[in-house]
């Protein structure tokens, strides 16, 4: 990773959420880059324009206003050049069948938000560097499911 | 019409290679797995035009030492875990033995480079392998305990969730509803 940045983004309406994770990041010390959207919109319009960089990990609330996580989740695995991205599902609480529903239609991680800061920080660590493994190590990326 | 397919991971990036150098009318002696001396000198133009051909193919040219010695250790555990291979010493000493490295030296710069370390890296790569040996040659959980060299499949099993999150059988079931639906 030394010489590398992670692009990694991140749709979520709630502006608190959104500043814990990026103050988590910036804590965490790994190099990377954080991209910020406030709803499915917002989204899934910076990624449909190809001259924007895109993020090889991406970050996706379930329940936003206007688009949905789920929505976004299905537009992104329908579109070829995106389809390569890695998405984490990042959520408050949902029923088992939630989960699995999200994990069948594409997803590769799934993380119930914690609610305490330092379980955050060692949350998103396990996901980049989970991530690191796949993208360095030739893993074949469909059998990257990891629920945290 | 499905077709499932299995892989000698060891001969299709051998294979890949050995084309790709004839192709580029590069003549080599391959002197260990990923490392090859090339026996003419070759323009840089030349192997810029390789590099990036091969590139394409998800091989890539190491040049820091560093990453060079990283790469040996997860070449060595890949082979390992993937080809069965029955290692009648400890891990550490077997790696030691194969990089003529002390394992302290091979473990610590692991761990300094890669955010993991060597232990945990034999371990992803072991789930991996069961992934693939759950989904695409349908064995039980238990039957690859035993390939793997698993004391019992209850350490398996609480692997496989303690890495994923997720229990072998949920895993199973996913992959199996992907397919349903592609």
């Amino acid at each position: 990773m030394n010489s590398d940045y992670i692009n990694i983004a991140l749709a979520d309406d709630d502006e608190d959420d959104r500043f814990f994770f990026t103050e988590a990041f910036d804590e965490l010390k790994l190099k990377s880059k954080v991209l910020l959207f406030k709803d499915g919109i917002e989204l899934m319009e910076y990624l449909n324009d190809s001259d924007n960089m895109l993020p090889s990990l991406l970050f996706l609330d379930l329940n936003m206003p206007k688009k949905s996580g789920l929505e976004c989740l299905k537009d992104i695995k329908a579109t070829k050049r995106l389809s390569d991205m890695v998405i984490a599902i990042y959520s408050t609480s949902a029923s088992e069948e939630d989960i699995e529903n999200t994990f069948v239609k594409g997803a590769n991680v799934y993380i119930k938000k914690p609610n305490d800061f330092e379980k955050l920080k060692k949350v998103l660590s396990e996901v980049v560097t989970t991530n690191w493994q796949y993208h360095t190590s030739g893993l074949n990326k469909d059998n990257f499911l990891l629920r945290l | 019409m499905k077709l499932l397919l299995k892989f000698d991971f060891t001969k299709v990036c051998n294979a890949v290679l050995k084309q790709k150098l004839q192709a580029h009318q590069l003549k080599f002696r391959q002197t260990a797995f990923g490392e090859i001396e090339l026996i003419d000198k070759a323009s840089e133009e030349q192997l810029k035009v390789f590099y990036d051909d091969i590139n394409s193919f998800g091989i890539e040219v190491i040049e820091d030492p560093k990453k060079i010695v990283i790469q040996k250790i997860k070449d060595v555990i890949v082979d390992m875990v993937f080809n069965e291979r029955d290692i009648q010493v400890k891990t550490s000493v077997y790696l030691a033995e194969q990089l003529e490295e002390n394992y302290n030296y091979l473990s610590n710069l692991f761990s300094e480079v890669t955010y993991t370390s060597i232990e945990n890296f034999i371990i992803l790569q072991k789930i991996e392998y069961t992934k693939i040996l759950l989904t695409s040659e349908e064995l039980s959980l238990t039957e690859i305990a035993f390939k793997l060299s698993y004391s019992s499949v209850a350490h398996l099993s609480k692997q496989f969730k303690n890495t994923t999150g997720i229990t072998p059988s949920a895993f199973q079931r996913i992959i199996a509803k992907r397919k349903q639906i592609n």
